[in-house]
């Protein structure tokens, strides 16, 4: 047993282990982290416009078979997970129209696929270590490789999102108006969806297919508590998201504890404390703030 | 500037005509919603489209806006046939059912009346400021124009709509069902708003609803469909309480007072 204060770390043995940070797979891992915190804190916010926080679990659970399949083919399961999330992502628009439907067919598929993802583990009986990688993440698993595919799905998903932003988000505010004035309300869903499974596929390698909802939703829900202007939400999630990884990946260096656990735990604090910060800000400028003087409006 | 100034007059109609119906019948998923629509709408006029429940109100609206084709005869609005997207026509919807997407503020809820139809970033959005501060304020928005949109009371949030519709400056506002779900005070602020700008715009306003009691005041003609069929009418010759019972298959008693009239359901 340890005592207690041998489990904080010593102020050299701290820089010591912070020298770590300089390796190529922490550096590997810090890269990665970013392109796909960026990637998140914008994907995030559109996820939660449109109303499908819950649709991110399900395609992640629908990636989990997909890279346990790519694993037994003796596939990189980066593949298969970008795959079966993308088509996961596009079943779940196609089936799903309705929202009284939606819930119903997304938690169906997600069970289905987890059931497949089991069943192909147990197969390739040598994977037990693989499978926690991908229910939990592993950012320090991260190859060269896979930081080039990184790198181009968080570009290919920026931009994107600043050329579909505004009418993504009148579309999600008033379907029914956005329609009526011409946009394709329905290209736009799929672009979407399949830009939200991409992201879903490279943030399971961080924080894995259980915890994604801490990465992708959680930051924008912060977020839009604090601020209303949609890029000011977006720069505020990708913050968290950020310094949720490389806070996440500084800590192991010198503690025992997995990556995803730091991530997802300072990521669901910033959210637990925000309303606090909120309140307080809210109580001291609601009685005299109005009129408020009038910025131009901020649209992405 | 009105409505009336329309000059790209294609079918040859004149321009005081906003809308026309020339035999017109319309179909959904194979069954006849209605047929032997033949009537036009003035321009600049305030004309309810009333009609009890799954009677054909909304689809009325969709044929006018492009969205669903007529199965027979012709439709002409604002001279030319309906198109998706036709940048002369403002819609305001029924009130929303809004979570997260209502995080945004009513102001920028306006501004993407504007550019919300535009690919791309942020460009023009500092010119676009003044229309959109201009616009808040003809519908009396400005005091909750920095509020969240899903935090504003439904009536709040059909100001802004219809100030979303109004930014571009159409020649027809198309209002459906927009008093569903609020109070009668509500009502009231909300069919007087549309009332206001129909007649200082000039704007041909067909008001989707199925109580016409709020409208009553207001109207300068109604469409209504009777038994599948839509008729055009003037208030006076519509509201009596016979035709009404038969609109709407229950006994109602028509009330004339000094500020107009209304009508009631009978026990």
């Amino acid at each position: 047993m340890h005592g207690f204060t041998e489990v904080l770390p010593s102020t050299t043995s701290l820089l010591a282990d912070l020298s770590l940070l300089t390796t190529p797979f922490m550096i590997n891992a810090l890269i990665a982290g970013t392109l796909i915190a960026m990637a998140a804190g914008t994907i995030g916010y559109f996820v939660l416009l449109r109303d499908q926080a819950f649709a991110t679990h399900a395609i992640a659970h629908i990636g989990f078979p997909g890279a346990t399949l790519a694993a037994l083919l003796f596939i990189n399961p980066i593949w298969g997970l970008l795959v079966a999330c993308v088509g996961g992502g596009l079943a779940i628009g196609a089936f799903g129209h309705r929202k009284g439907d939606r819930e119903v067919v997304t938690g169906t598929i997600l069970a289905f696929a987890s059931g497949l993802g089991i069943l192909f583990a147990s197969i390739g009986s040598r994977q037990s270590g693989m499978v926690t990688n991908i229910l939990f993440g592993n950012i320090l698993a991260v190859s060269q490789d896979q930081l080039v595919i990184f790198g181009v799905i968080t570009v290919i998903v920026l931009i994107a999102m600043v050329i579909t932003g505004r009418q993504l988000m009148f579309c999600s505010i008033d379907p029914e108006v956005a329609a009526a004035k011409g946009i394709p309300v329905r290209a736009l869903s799929t672009i979407f969806l399949i830009c939200m499974s991409l992201v879903i596929a490279i943030s399971v390698t961080v924080v894995g297919v259980l915890l994604i909802f801490a990465l992708l939703v959680t930051p924008a829900a912060t977020a839009i508590k604090i601020t209303a202007r949609p890029a000011a939400v977006v720069a505020i999630a990708t913050s968290i998201s950020v310094v949720s990884v490389w806070a996440g990946l500084i800590v192991s260096t010198y503690q025992p504890w997995p990556p995803s656990f730091i991530i997802v735990t300072i990521a669901c604090t910033i959210w637990a404390v925000t309303p606090l910060y909120t309140r307080y800000r809210d109580k001291r400028t609601t009685p005299a703030a109005l009129p408020t003087p009038a910025p131009s409006p901020d649209l992405v | 500037m009105t409505a009336a100034s329309s000059e790209n007059n294609v079918s040859g109609l004149s321009a005081d005509i906003a809308l026309s119906m020339k035999n017109v019948a319309v179909e959904r998923g194979g069954r006849t919603i209605w047929s032997g629509a033949d009537f036009d709408v003035p321009t600049g006029s305030f004309t309810a489209i009333i009609g009890p429940n799954g009677a054909g109100k909304s689809t009325t609206a969709g044929l006018v806006l492009g969205q669903i084709p007529p199965s027979n005869g012709t439709i002409t609005v604002l001279g030319a046939p309906p198109a998706r997207g036709n940048e002369r026509i403002g819609l305001v919807p029924q009130n929303h059912t809004l979570d997260q997407a209502g995080s945004i503020v009513c102001r920028d809820v306006v501004g993407l009346g504007l550019i919300g139809t535009k690919w791309g970033a942020s460009i023009r959005t500092r010119s676009i400021a003044a229309d959109v501060d201009k616009v808040l304020a003809e519908v009396d928005a400005t005091r909750f124009a920095y509020k969240r949109f899903g935090e504003v009371s439904g009536g709040q949030q059909q100001r802004v709509t219809i100030a979303q519709a109004l930014i571009i400056n159409p020649d027809m506002l198309v209002l459906d069902e927009p008093l569903a779900g609020l109070d009668l005070q509500g009502q009231v602020e909300i069919v007087e708003l549309v009332h206001r700008i129909n007649r200082e715009r000039g704007v041909t306003v067909l008001f989707v609803t199925h109580d016409l009691n709020p409208l009553l005041a207001h109207i300068d003609s109604l469409i209504y469909i009777l038994d599948g069929r839509p008729f055009f009418g003037k208030p006076d010759d519509v509201v009596n309480a016979g035709l009404l019972t038969r609109l709407y298959s229950t006994p109602v008693q028509v009330l004339r007072t000094d500020e107009g009239c209304i009508f009631t359901r009978t026990e």
